[in-house]
């Protein structure tokens, strides 16, 4: 309830309780599966089980971040980013509301469920805007891809809200984006 | 089409399984703009102006039950806001990217759908429009106040004969539409060349007719049109349109007219 308005408490527990638990229960399960396959040398179930780890791991992985990226307001949500981070953004983009501009359009743009990710190429020191489909990782779109924010626009993240108008949703999570954890992981991979 | 009216009885469903028969919803709206144009050359035009310009767009069509229909099964805020919005939206998109278009004037949906998903490389704004548009109309007619039980007569007997048993199918269905990784759809459809019927999920927007298979039925597996009813229970949204929402009544029909395109068996010719 604490990111109100933007995100409703109702979305917040579902999303946590019921979307990111299921994840979490199915990728133990395909683990145990995997275990067992590899231990019998079953290749083919090894190789069939991939896309559930990807899925089901991925939606761990990917939502673990997410609510790192999401802060209440009076902790600091929406607060610009300052520091290397503000300025690497500055310098790539041309100013904060050029990024916000362009990650809206991308993740509005995305056809059915996915994700839209600001990272850093650790290799190149650059800032991406990327999108991935699912619950595909950031790394799925570059070796060297370090996501340093998510924003999930399956329709489970803002449809008892936003119902169909993912641009809204968008516009509005910004408010409690979390910058001082995107700003920590980017220090730590371009110090 | 209208059939929004009218509370379904017994004779009133039957009556609504004709209506699908006699609804060719490939037929386009020609649009209201010939009588402006005409308008416009009344007054006082200048001669080297373009023809009167003749777009078809399209309507948005009525589920063939009222909204609250379904209810208790699908409530009717939910079809208020998937039909009322996202259906409507698809279709206010499909009308907007055939305005700017001249190529797609005339052409059926269906052949707008296989035409815009370009062999495996859909155009993104035309597929997001005239696929969604489709397999929301499909959609509608594929569940009926009253509906779940199980087909009768030869759509049984394909179903037996293709899946083993009816319960073997509603496995598969089950299992098809829980298993989708994302955002698609899932389809009991007649395979052309093999004859016979399967269940198939499709991402996203995908539908089976740019396979150029015949679609029976088909159930929405985005999160939008499961999740004001059910939250995250896909499980019980599922078995809830297996049980009491599916129109086999419009199975049969949509059927009965695949059979014209498809010969599946052995005409029984009488013996000399």
């Amino acid at each position: 309830g604490a990111l109100e308005p933007a995100i409703s408490g109702e979305i917040m527990q579902l999303h946590h309780q019921k979307h990111h638990q299921t994840y979490i229960t199915n990728y133990n399960k395909a683990l145990e599966q995997l275990h067992e396959a590899i231990q019998k040398g079953d290749s083919s179930t090894v190789v069939k089980l991939q896309s559930a780890i990807k899925f089901n791991g991925g939606g761990h992985v990917n939502h673990s971040i997410f609510w790192k990226n999401l802060a209440p307001i009076r902790e600091g949500g929406g607060e610009p980013p300052k520091a290397s981070l503000g300025w690497a953004i500055d310098t790539h983009f041309g100013s904060l509301e050029s990024l916000i501009q362009k990650m809206n359009a991308e993740g509005a743009a995305l056809q059915g469920s996915g994700w839209v990710w600001l990272g850093v190429n650790k290799e190149l020191k650059k800032l991406v805007i990327e999108t991935t489909p699912n619950q595909d990782p950031l790394v799925t779109k570059g070796p060297h891809l370090v996501p340093l924010l998510g924003i999930d626009v399956w329709e489970h993240a803002y449809y008892l809200q936003y119902k169909n108008v993912r641009p809204d949703y968008l516009k509005n999570i910004w408010k409690v984006i979390n910058w001082k954890y995107a700003s920590e992981v980017y220090e730590k991979e371009c110090a | 089409m209208g059939g929004g009216a009218r509370k379904p009885t017994e004779k009133g469903k039957k009556e609504m399984a004709c209506q699908l028969l006699l609804t060719d919803f490939t037929l386009p709206l020609k649009s209201l703009k010939l009588s402006h144009s005409g308008l416009r050359l009344k007054g006082r035009s200048i001669g080297l102006q373009k023809a009167s310009t003749t777009v078809a767009y399209y309507g948005l069509k009525t589920p063939p039950y009222n909204l609250d229909d379904l209810e208790p099964y699908m409530s009717k805020r939910a079809l208020e806001v998937h039909w009322g919005v996202h259906h409507r939206d698809f279709v206010d998109n499909l009308n907007k990217q055939l305005g700017k278009s001249d190529i797609l004037y005339g052409y059926t949906m269906d052949e707008l759908v296989k035409a815009t998903y370009n062999n495996g490389n859909p155009l993104p704004e035309f597929n997001n429009a005239a696929a969604e548009v489709w397999n929301h109309d499909f959609f509608w007619e594929s569940m009926q106040p009253g509906g779940g039980d199980m087909p009768n007569l030869g759509l049984l007997e394909q179903i037996e004969k293709d899946f083993g048993s009816f319960t073997n199918f509603r496995e598969m269905f089950v299992e098809a539409a829980l298993s989708l990784f994302g955002s698609g759809w899932v389809w009991l459809v007649l395979k052309r060349q093999e004859k016979r019927l399967v269940v198939v999920k499709t991402s996203n927007s995908i539908n089976p007719i740019v396979w150029d298979d015949i679609p029976i039925l088909n159930l929405d597996m985005w999160e939008h049109s499961y999740y004001l009813d059910y939250k995250n229970d896909k499980a019980r949204y599922v078995s809830t349109f297996m049980n009491h929402l599916v129109s086999w009544n419009a199975a049969m029909i949509h059927m009965a007219r695949a059979e014209a395109f498809v010969n599946l068996g052995e005409p029984k010719m009488p013996i000399a």
